[in-house]
């Protein structure tokens, strides 16, 4: 357990610079600096560890920063998603606080490797102590000759600034981000083009999770062939899961990829006294909610959990027992999504405000027979309809709810209560 | 009017971006500009900072309007902003904000008599693993009760 990005976190003062040294940090920034590492070797290194995107997509990183176009004149950029807001994820929130040097290095690296001298790590707005944490880690690392111009003496050079966001979940899609990072609404690009192409103003950029970043240096640290077999086969590593909802203890944990979701369950305390495990959203709000049944055979890792019929996205655990009603979790996680439409697309912006209110009246007890079926009716209207993702990720809960727990939304609209006689 | 500290803080953004791109600063333009108005933001204002990025107004009222943390009507001292969605709400967050209400004697989204307080629901603060969580300033509070609420309120003057 912790062996990557929460490596340090039993140390005393796990963010400084002096603890991030002391257990081999900066120590591939500075192989760089000395040429003794060269960009192909890096990616090698990536595609052999099984690095897959952390922010949800799970997209290769070694193959995400091949496509950057390192050899194009001009400026190119690197940018982190720090706008972590997925309902059930706050582990890069733990990173950045405890680990923010892996972060920059993970970064600085990223820059060397697709010949981007410039990075911004967008960090949401309300993450005020993550904030502060990663601009003190930034003035470190600048004193101590580690970034800015012809680092020392080498022909590398890479500026490092923080980007802070204002509330909105959507800055969380890559493209988004981009158009709040230059100072305009948080609503997704077409692609394509892709960013790698036509990024952030204009040029070239690159944008990876917190969490990928911070696992980089370690990766090429120690191989990525160590990396690859601490994980199973296509999911590399380890994973960073903040496991939440009805356990004794809540927590963010990194284990290995693969393992066993009842391990999991039990590192989180496990259920509360005389509770039966009812569901679990394996991979955060947006990924499809799972049985109790379904939910303790998968093992943790990309293709356990997609043949258990859902996602690990982005690795957020929510576990709930069976003092949990399901007409009113939905309805709260409904509201999500229609808060949070960015309204650019029709289906989205529509869709999710019928859904919320649908849902709403069922459980003010106002619920008819055929609601059931018109929700099922519009959440199939908005999936594939949407730019982003935002939209099939409103939609998912809402399908995959009452798949599993028909009866119970039944019973709700009969009877204007729910058959959960208490209430979590 | 913003005043020549605000505009110090705004130019320290202003210089981590581009130039010609003095428009990416305007999100932390806006936040520091409400944060010196009492926590929220008015026309004259957004003007005033089109004025000083040389940005169209409408730009900006654009960005001030689509983000959750500008606040275009007057608010309390302190924002208690309360997160309901899923992890919080399983730990029961609506109990403890339905507490917060009667303590205080407000509804979400109304300021407390005395103008010391409003209260705000809000969606995941990302910190789900401390829930109930609420955020007041710059601060996180996690694991809350009614007891913690307590004490809270009692050192907010």
């Amino acid at each position: 357990m912790n062996e990557v990005c929460f490596k340090n976190l039993d140390k005393e003062n796990p963010a400084s610079l002096a603890t991030y040294e002391l257990t081999g940090g900066y120590k591939v920034w500075r192989k760089i600096l000395n040429g003794e590492l060269s960009p192909d070797q890096i990616l090698a290194e990536l595609k052999t560890s099984g690095l897959r995107g952390r922010g949800g997509a799970g997209f290769p990183t070694g193959l995400k920063w091949s496509f950057m176009p390192r050899n194009q004149e001009g400026q190119k950029y690197v940018v982190c998603n720090s706008d972590e807001g997925e309902p059930g994820t706050c582990h890069d929130r733990d990173i950045l606080r405890y680990n923010p040097h892996s972060v920059i290095e993970g970064m600085a690296i990223a820059g060397y490797v697709m010949n981007a001298t410039v990075g911004y790590n967008y960090i949401r707005g309300e993450f005020m102590e993550p904030y502060y944490r990663f601009e003190e880690a930034i003035k470190d690392v600048y004193d101590a000759g580690l970034l800015g111009t012809n680092i020392m003496g080498s022909s590398v050079s890479f500026d490092l600034y923080t980007h802070l966001g204002a509330g909105a979940y959507i800055c969380g899609e890559e493209t988004a981000l981009l158009e709040s990072l230059e100072g305009k609404k948080g609503q997704p690009r077409f692609k394509p083009p892709f960013p790698a192409n036509v990024g952030l103003y204009g040029k070239p950029t690159t944008i990876n999770n917190t969490e990928s970043f911070a696992s980089v240096p370690e990766i090429l640290s120690r191989g990525g062939q160590w990396f690859a077999d601490l994980g199973v086969e296509n999911s590399g590593g380890t994973k960073c899961f903040s496991v939440t909802g009805n356990v004794r203890k809540p927590a963010n944990f990194e284990v290995p990829m693969g393992t066993p979701f009842s391990e999991l369950l039990e590192l989180a305390g496990g259920l509360k006294k005389g509770r039966k495990l009812k569901a679990v959203i394996p991979g955060g709000s947006s990924t499809p909610l799972l049985t109790a049944k379904t939910a303790m055979k998968m093992t943790m890792d990309y293709d356990s959990i997609e043949n258990a019929g859902s996602m690990l996205g982005a690795g957020s655990v929510i576990i709930m027992d069976d003092s949990t009603c399901m007409v009113k979790t939905l309805t709260r996680l409904a509201h999500f999504y229609y808060d949070e439409s960015c309204g650019q697309c029709t289906p989205c912006r529509e869709g999710t405000g019928w859904l919320y209110r649908m849902l709403q009246r069922i459980l003010d007890g106002n619920g008819k027979s055929d609601d059931l079926d018109l929700l099922m009716s519009v959440q199939e209207k908005i999936i594939g309809n949407t730019i982003c993702a935002l939209g099939d990720a409103a939609a998912t809960p809402v399908e995959s709810f009452i798949r599993h727990f028909r009866p119970e939304f039944e019973y709700y609209i009969k009877h204007g209560k729910s058959m959960v006689e208490i209430d979590g | 009017m913003i005043s020549d500290q605000s505009k110090k803080e705004i130019d320290f953004w202003v210089k981590k971006y581009p130039e010609g791109r003095e428009s990416s600063a305007v999100m932390q333009a806006l936040t520091i500009v409400q944060k010196e108005n009492n926590g929220s933001l008015t026309n004259e204002l957004i003007k005033e900072i089109a004025g000083y990025l040389g940005m169209p107004v409408i730009s900006v009222q654009e960005v001030a309007t689509f983000y959750e943390n500008y606040n275009h009507k007057p608010v309390g001292k302190y924002v208690i902003r309360f997160c309901h969605n899923i992890s919080c709400m399983l730990n029961g967050s609506d109990d403890l904000i339905s507490y917060l209400e009667e303590k205080l004697e407000v509804k979400t989204g109304e300021i407390s008599k005395n103008g010391l307080v409003s209260v705000k629901k809000v969606e995941c603060l990302g910190a789900c693993v401390g829930g109930p969580m609420c955020q007041i300033g710059d601060q996180y509070y996690e694991h809350l009760t009614t007891k913690k609420i307590d004490e809270i309120l009692g050192n907010l003057k």
